[in-house]
């Protein structure tokens, strides 16, 4: 990044005003959600554009043993790859950090959002469970990754559908599917909010990404509760600064959840 | 057990419906996207950049490096565990071989151009796919070219020579000889062979004839998906 990029960024948001027009408030356009982009192969996916960023998401569905610390439940594992297909930043090899940092907000997005009820997700207590895998691959990576991966994991999720299940064999039959949903509660919704100097921006850029000095990314659920949060970057957030991008989450967060 | 009929009712000739684009990510230098039956291939290029490590550098020309990889969700069965695996580092490495005697990289030494190939869904024919999203991806980055590269499986099932092979005829239960294949477009030169199965001399000659017609329609899909980023309408 040079700096004259994050200085001609700065000069432009001391006038409230951003390099593609928006206000500092506002999604790029359009913010759309595809169903079913994977539906011969996987049991749920979704492809989440927002502006030029592209992101598909997919879930397929596994058996196994669940945990001895709750034998009653089936779990997610969540995983995305930023793979160098999507940006010239990102490079082959095993799950940067930045991957795994994704993985674990988005899981957190759902996990503690309680939408999945992973109490349905068991089959026979502590012997067999469902198995909820959501892969995310970003395509284009015009920035906000973040955001347009949570949202596409969660369309994924709403995509899916059972596959067939065969009791006695205790197998799987892939080639099956069934009309049953997965049991989902929610819609949580996370959103990004980005602190260039005293400044607060949502969707960035790839370029504006470069330019933030710390981010907050909030999950909302459908009652405007706080379900998971990460902080990002280096500079620290006051509380004012937080209750400030509370309310701003909270109000984008029932635009973005129309789109699904 | 003899093939009469093709279970989708295509003729032994005829190849899957295709789709193709190209452009479709902004971030690489070229992209381009095909689709044929529900087989969905991606491809994103980026360079000539510099080659790190520098030891694999080559003073005397670029190095084309290709990827191939299926994402977790896109197998027909279980999921795919993420991550390079045997099959999919040999697809990778004769992908590179069906590509790398078309692109002209003298001009580029010390350089990489990066192929990365993502499938989304597959049914059958995904390195054939890769290949002519890949070349179409070549051609949309202005990496100098020769020639176009398009790719498909033939192959013989139930004693007949067929074209662009479904997953159900990969599977047939009468026996399935699977052969992909790539060729360049103007002295239809082959650039990927590789056989699954037992087929007579003559057999495997009819269907690398086969296979001409056949990589002449998806070449001018090819060119028809470069054409329409690149020819503005009047």
């Amino acid at each position: 990044m040079t700096d004259l990029i994050k200085q001609h960024i700065e000069k432009l948001l001391e006038n409230s005003k951003r390099e593609d027009g928006r206000a500092l408030d506002e999604y790029r356009q359009p913010v759309s959600v595809e169903y079913g982009v994977s539906a011969k192969s996987a049991e749920g996916s979704a492809r989440v554009k927002i502006g030029e960023t592209e992101v598909i998401a997919g879930v397929k569905l596994d058996l196994g043993e669940p945990f001895p610390d709750t034998p009653d439940e089936g779990t997610i594992i969540v995983n995305a790859e930023l793979i160098p297909l999507s940006s010239p930043d990102f490079e082959s090899g095993p799950p940067s950090i930045d991957s795994i940092e994704i993985s674990r907000v988005v899981d957190r997005g759902i996990r503690e959002s309680k939408t999945l009820d992973f109490k349905k997700l068991c089959i026979t207590e502590g012997e067999k469970m469902w198995m909820v895998f959501i892969d995310i691959y970003p395509i284009n990576d015009s920035g906000n990754l973040f955001d347009a991966c949570a949202l596409a994991a969660l369309a994924a999720l709403k995509d899916a559908k059972f596959p067939a299940y065969n009791k006695t064999e205790a197998k799987i039959d892939y080639t099956k599917k069934t009309t049953k949903g997965l049991p989902l509660a929610d819609t949580p919704i996370s959103i990004t909010v980005g602190k260039i100097n005293d400044k607060f921006i949502i969707d960035p850029t790839h370029e504006e990404e470069q330019a933030i000095d710390s981010r907050l990314t909030l999950a909302i659920n459908e009652r405007d509760e706080i379900c998971a949060a990460q902080k990002g970057g280096e500079e620290p957030l006051s509380i004012e600064e937080i209750d400030q991008i509370a309310d701003l989450v909270i109000k984008k967060s029932k635009e973005l959840r129309k789109k699904l | 057990m003899t093939l009469t009929k093709r279970s989708d009712k295509r003729k032994f000739e005829d190849l899957r419906p295709m789709e193709a684009k190209v452009g479709i990510i902004s971030r690489a230098d070229g992209s381009a996207m095909f689709k044929i039956g529900k087989t969905i291939a991606l491809a994103a290029v980026y360079g000539p950049r510099e080659l790190h490590p520098k030891f694999l550098q080559n003073p005397e020309k670029g190095v084309l490096r290709c990827n191939y990889n299926m994402m977790a969700f896109s197998g027909s069965g279980d999921r795919v565990r993420p991550g390079p695996s045997r099959r999919s580092k040999e697809i990778s490495l004769v992908t590179e071989k069906a590509l790398a005697s078309v692109v002209d990289l003298d001009k580029f030494p010390n350089s990489v151009v990066d192929v990365f190939i993502e499938l989304i869904q597959t049914d059958a024919g995904t390195r054939c796919a890769g290949i002519t999203a890949a070349s179409m991806a070549l051609a949309d980055a202005g990496v100098p070219m020769r020639d176009m590269v398009s790719s498909v499986a033939v192959g013989k099932v139930g004693g007949k020579i067929v074209v662009d092979l479904s997953k159900e005829e990969e599977d047939f239960e009468g026996g399935a000889v699977d052969i992909a294949l790539a060729m360049t477009k103007r002295d239809k030169k082959i650039t990927l062979m590789q056989i699954d199965g037992e087929i007579k001399k003559d057999e495997l000659l009819k269907a690398l004839e086969m296979a001409k017609s056949a990589t002449d329609k998806i070449y001018a899909l090819q060119k028809e998906a470069l054409k329409a980023k690149y020819v503005r309408e009047k």
